[in-house]
This record gives C-alpha cells, structure tokens and sequence, in this order.
C-alpha cells in the first residue's frame, strides 16, 4: 500500500536518527554542504552513507586484500564489476553480491532481484552475461521457516535466470542452525566483452545527455541499501516494501538494448540503478567522470502517483539504468531503445563544476558535490575484540571422542546430509543449459563452461566453510579462498582472479569486526601467496537475528581460465582398471569436520591447518597435468574427507566404482576416523592409466606434492580395505534423494 | 539449404539455434525481428525457445500476435518446413499450426535435464535420418511442457503418424517415470497435418555437440538438410 509523503518534511534530529545518519555525519554533511541538508539530501546522504554503498565500516580491512595481477584491466571499485583479459581480444567480467536481507523477508523477491541485480552489473559494462552460480545458506530443512526461505530462494533464482535466459551452472548450500532467520542469498555473474567494446560507468563531456532508460519508478525498494544496513528484527518483516520486485522480462529486454548500444559510438556512460537507485547512479557517474550531473525528477517515468523527489531518488525499482549519450548522437540512443520498447527519457545533462543537482519541474531540490557523496563517506576504525567463545569451541581432545564400529554407517549418514547430498532438487529447476556453452554440469568440483569462437574454457566455483571461519577465522579465510582455487584447478584451469561477497554479523560488536579482519586477512595472505587478484566483491554487515550472528562467511568466486577446454578433467571417475592417486597429505585432524559435527554432535576444535605454499604446487601441478592429459579425473578432498570423495567420484554417468587397499601408505599412527573423514588440506583424488603409473608419480615428485597409489577404479562397489563397503547404487540413491525427501 | 530464426522480445534460444545451424551444420541462417512482416526468402524457420514477451498471459499467447508470425503462418502453408523448439512449440498451439494446448508441468516446477526420447516416425522432414524406434537423448528445459489435447484430437495423432518424439527410457520403454511433465500419451513432439510444421519440448540445439554431453539432436536438422 502505498502511503503519500508529506512533501515537505522537516529535517528533525529524530529524522536524522531514523536516517541511521549519526551526529558526526550529519555535522560532516553540514560542513561539506556549507549550511543544513533539507529532507531530499538528508535521505540522499544517508542511502550513499550506508554500509551497503560506502563500505565506511569495511574500507580499511578491505585495503588488506591484494587487488593487482595479470590481465587486470579494472580493478576492485573502480567500476560495477572487476575485469581481466583473457587473451583473444576478450576479458570476463564478474561479481558477486549478496541479497540476504530482502530474502529473509520475502525470499522468493529478494532472491530474484539478488540475481537481477548483479546481472545489471555485468552488462552496464558492455559485457554479455554468461553465467549465474551462487552460494546460498539456510537454517536446517527441518525448521518450517528455513524451508519457507530455501524454497523460495530457489524459486526466485530460477525465475529470474530462466526467463533472462543466463544458464545458473552452479553454485553450494550449506544448512546449519547459524543461518536460521538470517539466509545468505549470495549471486554471482560473470560476463565476456571485447576489450573495445567495454563501457564505463562515467559521466563526461559538458552538455551530453543523460537518458533514463528501462522500468518507470516507484516506491518499491524504498531505502533497500539502508534497511540491508542494520540488524533484522522480529520488526523486519515491516519493511517488505524495503523488498524491491523484479521483472526478468523487462531485464532481458534491457540487456539486449544496453549491449546493442554498447556497440555504438553513442555511448559515453552506463551505469545501472541498483542500490540508492537514481541516486547512485547519477552521483557515481559524475565522481567518477570528475564531473557535475543536474536532473530533473519531474521526468522520471512513474509508475505510481504523488511520489515527491525524495522518493524518486531513493526507490529501487528495479530493471533502471542511466545512460550519458554522447552529442549529436542522441537519435542512435532513442532509436535503441525504441526498437526493444523501453523508456528513453533525457532527464539531465553532464555540467561542468562538480555539483550533482536535482531539479524537480525545474525547482532546484538538492545540491550536492558529487564527489563528496560517492567518495568521501566517513571511514571507521570500528573495535576489535577476539570472541570469548573461540576458547572453548576450539578445545578437542580427540582422545575422549570414539571411533565409530560401523563406517558404512558413518558414510550413509554423511551422504545423507543436505549440506553433502546432490542439490539436484535445486539445479533442475535452474536453466543450467541455455547458451550452449555448459560443458561441465552441475555436480563437478566447478563448473566449466567453453567460450565460443575460442578454444578456452572458464571455470568457475564458489566456497566457503562458515564453520572453519566460526572455529578459526583467519584458518577459515585462508582455507575459504585455497579451496576454491583448487576447485577451479582441478579441472585443469588457473585461476585468474576472485571476487567475494562477505556476510558477518553487526560491524559495530568488537568480536564480530575482529572476526571480520581475521577472516579478511586470511584471504589476502592465500590470495597473495597463489597470486591471484581480488576484482571485487560486496561486504553484507548486521546479518543477525534474534539469536546472534551468522558465521562468518566470506564466500568466494574464483574464476579459472583453461587455455584448451580439450584439456579439461572431470571429477568423476571415467575408466575400469584406472589406478586412483591421492595427492597430498593426511594428518589427524577432525576439527570442524562435517563427520564430527554429525556423528557426535560436536562442531569443535581446530579446523584443519592449511600450508600455503603446499597448496599452491599443488595448483601448479594440476596445470602441467592438464597440459599432458595425465589424468581422467580429479576431485578435491573436503567435507567427509576420503571417503566421501570416493563417493562422489563414482557418481558420474559411469557409475564406476572403485577398490582402495593401500592405506597404509598414507602413514601410521592415524585414526582410522581422520582417515576416512578427516578434512585435511590440500588433497586431491585423481586417476589415470596403469601405464601411466611412473608419470604420475613423476609429476608429483617434480612438483614436491606427495603422492601415493591407494587403489584402483573397479566394478560397481565402493570398498576401502576392511573398513567400509557399499554399492554405488546403494549410495547414489541415499545422496541424490536427501534434500528431496526433507522437502514437504 | 537457407534459415531464419525468428526473435522474440524475450526469445533466448535464438543465438543458440543461430549458432548451431550456422557453425555446426554450416547452414546460411539469419534472424528475423518479430516486427517484420515478411520473411526472407528461406527454406526453414526455427521458432526459438524462450520467454516471449515474458510469457506474462499464457506461454506463446502474445507472441501468435506478432507481425512476424503471419508470415510463418503463410511460410508453413507453402509447406516448407517450420520447427518451434520448447516456446516456439507453445507459439506454434497458439498461433493455431498445431493442435492441443500446454499445461503446467505435473510437478508444477520448472525442469532442466536430459531425457531420453524415442522417436515414433521417421515419415517427416525432421526425421528422416533416424530410424521409428531411435532413442536420442536430449536436454529439456521448461515449466510448462504438459502437452494435452482432446481425445479426438490424439487419436488423430495417432491414427495419422504425428507424433514425433515420446518421452521414454534409454531403452525405448515407456512409462509415468520417464515422463518429466505428465504430458498425454507422453508425447514430445508432435506435428501438423501437412507434415511440414514440429513442434517439441526438447532442445535438440543444445544436444548437437559432444562437447555438451550429446550429439544426438544433430540427427533433427541433418534430417532437414538431406
């Protein structure tokens, strides 16, 4: 229901208050205006001021991560979306970003705008969305509300992606009482373009034209990016109209027309109104170009009547972005525009000077340096404090916790967790096959797709252990980012760069900012160490609920780039009679494991100590091992350890299975539950020919990577020496129906 | 051997169909924009998968009402062959050149898979390289696939050798478990009178590479180019 806004309020300390602008930043919006803002430009500061838009909280930590590399043409913040050459005259664009707070309230919504909103970042560049993947998390599928939020969830993501026609090839879901009421809905794009055809988000060039192109305005979304700034509340469900409502249709329609403007020579700027809407859209292009912007909200299409300009610059209606045409070229912008039947309306130009100002019917109504307010929010030093929990929850001492007599069971038990069990139920209902390019399907350690026209390949996987984050941030951060590494090099693809979305509790709590640095620093030294950039990402603050924080969770996107998609490597096992390989070492660590934490109830200890520089010639070897085409399969080592990668690597079309009788090669002295289900590090499962036996080994030696022949690929049976015994029939049916069957 | 694909506001199988004719089957292919009113001089027009008009009414229920599909309407009355691949196979039960209407999938979700098809004639210009009998497997990609006509009309379909594709086992059988949409008579693929006109759920574009898993929709438009 829309409510009519007194069209002149008052700027009062309680409206100030209400702003979450606090008395500093007011008196600095004094100074920086040289007298007080009225109603229009209080709301205007305080969407830009928001966590969401400014970073004010997370800047500094931010600096930490290592943001220069090979091939990056854009760098983290500079634009929407990092950017990296891939060679053949063609750069990918990504990004992830995170939509928790309108999925909590209205799941479905929140989660599809989620996924409309970073496929505008991508192709306001000028590039071409090719891909979706995502990386959601929710309480457990036995709480009403967590099923109320995953379906929903799951269906607005489909909705969206289906309909724009972007295949979602991937993605993780993890469940865990942390998440219950606070859902992380992160979604990531990625998007190629040809270098001379990227466009920039800047406004430039006194007197060309700005264009309002896309959906009409309304009060949908009203202060999303404030309200995605503070704590939900049992109040939350109240901002629904926070909760911004999407049209794929009219997306579909307005990435065809920005691409094919993209093309032209018309095109100055492009920049899309995600969150802070109008506002961000205009004052960033002119920050960014050095520029003055002035607009007249009076001719703004709308959707809804009475709306005053403080609404019309802080709605979030979606499928919006501002367009800078160049003179004399204005025809070609409207002519575009036209043929897809969207809205071209000039509603400014790019002045000199450096004021963003808005007219309404030609009545000035704010009058803001732009510059200002896009880049000069008020940075914070928040306090740290290391949380009193972490003593307790990393104590373990293996020796009180028993060895399971059934390890079958152990595995059935696993397999039959939602977090480890096939997520098939959620990736039929994504396209996943749309544009022809999918070449590895869901289900693989990332996925893979070709690039037409080129021989490359791109691969792509999002991670992140909230647990290992919660137990050890730093460990958790380290690990989050290597993990997703290997899941890209694996199948033969280097990395190239990642981008991160992370979701923390109230920035404001010491121990909650402390684990923030923890996890940031962890990053950075992996990211540093494997020297891959980090182009970008999204910091999600205040995710809580009545209960307290979720974990920490920075979720990774590691993108990889394979030079010959003919050289890639499946995760599944390909041939009878192949000899399996483990890589890397196994030690006694159970910390934080998934087998802990289901078996005996504990989600303790340390997680597992990962070596950087092992995992990085870990990295390097996969790259020569795809060049020679060594291996028919790889698969990484992670939650449920050996024994349940064995699993999954007998999942594949083949269905084979596979007999390991040589563990005691891996040393003595370990638990017989550590080996099985332990977590450690830097380990991959891979198989190759008999013949090929010496190479393999070779390889590994060349590269200082352990490495040891455990068993062979055989029958239709998974059986490790005495321990454990099951058909792969038996376990493929437990893993693919766990979600399904929780499902009411 | 000459192509148009036709582009829908919404359309996005149309590069894929685009691609794979030109660069798998080197055909000479070229889209058409819903807003023409005519059709270039072509041999097949390929109705595309998709959203058109973002499927707001019914699936395929605005786009009959495009300049554009006058055009296929008399193109297909030449009988020269026009196949709707998933919305262009609703486009086509809406603009009237099939019989029978699409329902909501049974489990009222949309679906991405493979499925197996087996293929009922090989008496049309689609299939003439299969074999009646032949199972191809193929990626569906829909929430409304549920094929339903009346039982006058499917026993025509019958009677007449119609039907192209039904959904089956990797062995040809048949069976509710092998049906992903709870389509009638678990049909596929189905085609009008003249026998010039197919319209099918599956997406034989995105099976016509072994990089993607399949080759076997290949068979469909090497049918049409022999």
């Amino acid at each position: 229901m829309a409510l009519t806004m007194n069209p002149n309020p008052k700027v009062t300390p309680e409206a100030v208050a209400q702003h979450g602008v606090t008395e500093e930043e007011y008196q600095r919006i004094c100074e920086i205006l040289g007298r007080e803002p009225n109603f229009t430009e209080l709301g205007i500061f305080s969407v830009m001021w928001s966590e969401h838009c400014s970073y004010k909280n997370s800047r500094r930590i931010l600096k930490l991560l290592p943001t220069e590399g090979k091939g990056v043409l854009v760098k983290a913040g500079e634009e929407n979306a990092g950017v990296i050459d891939i060679g053949d005259g063609l750069a990918i664009v990504f990004k992830i970003e995170s939509h928790n707070h309108p999925s909590a309230v209205e799941p479905f919504q929140g989660a599809a705008t989620g996924v409309g909103g970073i496929l505008r970042d991508i192709f306001t560049m000028g590039a071409r969305p090719v891909l979706l993947m995502n990386s959601l998390r929710f309480g457990p599928l036995e709480s009403k509300e967590s099923l109320r939020h995953f379906k929903g969830v799951v269906a607005g993501i489909a909705h969206y992606g289906n309909c724009i026609g972007v295949p979602t090839v991937g993605g993780e879901i993890y469940f865990d009482e942390a998440y219950e009421g606070n859902p992380l809905v992160n979604a990531m794009c990625l998007g190629i373009v040809r270098i001379n055809e990227m466009a920039k988000a800047k406004a430039t060039g006194v007197g060309n034209k700005v264009y309002y192109v896309g959906s009409a305005t309304g009060r949908d979304g009203l202060g999303g990016a404030s309200f995605a700034s503070r704590e939900l509340t049992e109040e939350s469900e109240e901002d629904r109209p926070a909760v911004q409502v999407g049209d794929p249709f009219m997306e579909k329609l307005l990435l065809e027309a920005c691409l094919e403007l993209a093309k032209t020579d018309a095109l100055v700027g492009m920049q899309d109104m995600g969150a802070a809407g109008l506002t961000c859209g205009t004052c960033e292009t002119a920050a960014r170009g050095n520029a003055g912007i002035a607009i007249d909200v009076g001719k703004v299409p709308r959707r809804e009547t009475g709306m005053i300009p403080y609404e019309v610059m802080l709605s979030e209606s979606q499928e919006r972005m501002i367009v800078i045409a160049k003179r004399g070229k204005e025809r070609v912008v409207e002519e575009i525009f036209e043929k897809w039947d969207l809205h071209a309306v000039p509603i400014g130009e790019v002045q000199d000077g450096n004021l963003m100002r808005v007219f309404d019917q030609g009545e000035l109504v704010a009058e803001i340096p732009a510059k200002a307010l896009a880049d000069e929010a008020p940075l914070y030093v928040r306090e740290e404090k290391r949380p009193g929990y972490l003593d307790s929850v990393q104590k373990l001492d293996l020796s009180g916790i028993k060895e399971p007599k059934d390890f079958t069971e152990v595995l059935k038990r696993l397999l039959d967790s939602p977090s480890i069990a096939s997520k098939e139920w959620v990736y039929e209902k994504y396209d996943h096959m749309v544009r022809t390019d999918t070449v590895f399907l869901p289900g693989h350690d990332a996925a893979l797709l070709r690039v037409k026209g080129t021989k490359k390949g791109i691969a792509v996987s999002t991670d992140c252990n909230g647990l290992y984050c919660y137990l050890d941030p730093y460990e958790g951060g380290k690990i989050a980012v290597a993990e997703s590494a290997r899941n890209v090099a694996v199948t033969g693809a280097k990395p190239v760069g990642l981008t991160n979305c992370l979701n923390f509790g109230n920035p404001m709590k010491p121990e909650i900012f402390w684990q923030f640095h923890q996890c940031v620093q962890g990053m950075a030294d992996a990211s540093r160490q494997f020297g891959i950039p980090v182009t970008g990402g999204n910091v999600s603050f205040y995710n809580e609920n009545p209960k307290g924080a979720v974990y920490p969770t920075p979720a990774i996107g590691m993108v990889g780039i394979l030079d010959d998609i003919e050289n890639r490597i499946p995760s599944h096992f390909q041939k009878e009679g192949d000899l399996i390989f483990l890589l890397g070492e196994t030690a006694n660590e159970l910390g934080g494991s998934a087998y802990l934490a289901l078996i005996h109830g504990l989600k303790k200890g340390l997680p597992p100590r990962l070596d950087l520089e092992k995992e990085a010639k870990l990295h390097t070897l996969f790259e020569e091992a795809a060049r020679t085409k060594l291996f028919h399969s790889a698969h990484d080592l992670s939650e449920g350890g050996l024994a349940l990668a064995l699993a999954e690597c007998s999942f594949g079309e083949k269905r084979l299975g596979s007999r390991i009788s040589n563990l005691e090669l891996l040393g003595s002295g370990l638990r017989r539950d550590a080996l099985l289900f332990g977590e450690t590090q830097s380990r991959v499962l891979v198989s190759a020919e008999p013949n090929k036996k010496e190479a393999v080994i070779r390889l590994a030696q060349k590269h200082g990577v352990p490495v040891y022949q455990i068993g062979k690929v055989t029958g239709d049976r998974l059986g490790v020496e005495d321990l454990l015994e099951l058909k792969v029939d038996e376990a493929e049916s437990i893993w693919r129906n766990a979600v399904q069957k929780r499902i009411k | 051997m000459k192509a148009a694909v036709v582009v829908f506001p919404g359309s996005n199988c149309d590069e894929d169909c685009f691609d794979v004719l030109r660069d798998v089957c080197r055909v000479d292919v070229q889209y058409v924009w819903h807003k023409e009113r005519n059709l270039p001089p072509v041999d097949l027009v390929v109705l595309p998968g998709g959203f058109s008009y973002g499927d707001y009414l019914r699936t395929g229920a605005v786009a009959r009402f495009s300049p554009a599909m006058d055009a296929v309407v008399k193109h297909a009355n030449t009988g020269r062959p026009v196949i709707g691949i998933c919305n262009g196979f609703q486009i086509l039960l809406e603009a009237g050149l099939l019989p029978g209407a699409m329902l909501r999938n049974e489990s009222l979700s949309f679906v991405c898979k493979h499925v197996y098809l087996r293929t009922e004639t090989a008496n049309t210009p689609f299939t003439k390289r299969l074999e009646r009998g032949a199972i191809l497997r193929v990626p569906i990609a829909h929430g409304e696939g549920n094929y339903f006509c009346d039982p006058e009309t499917l026993k025509r379909l019958r009677s007449e050798d119609r039907i192209v594709f039904r959904y089956s086992s990797e062995k040809g059988d048949l069976g509710p478990q092998f049906n992903p949409n709870g389509s009638v008579d678990h049909i596929a693929g189905i085609l009008n009178e003249n026998r010039n006109v197919l319209g099918m759920m599956p997406h034989p574009e995105r099976a016509s590479e072994l990089i993607l898993g399949s080759e076997d929709g290949r068979k469909v438009w090497e049918s049409l180019l022999s």
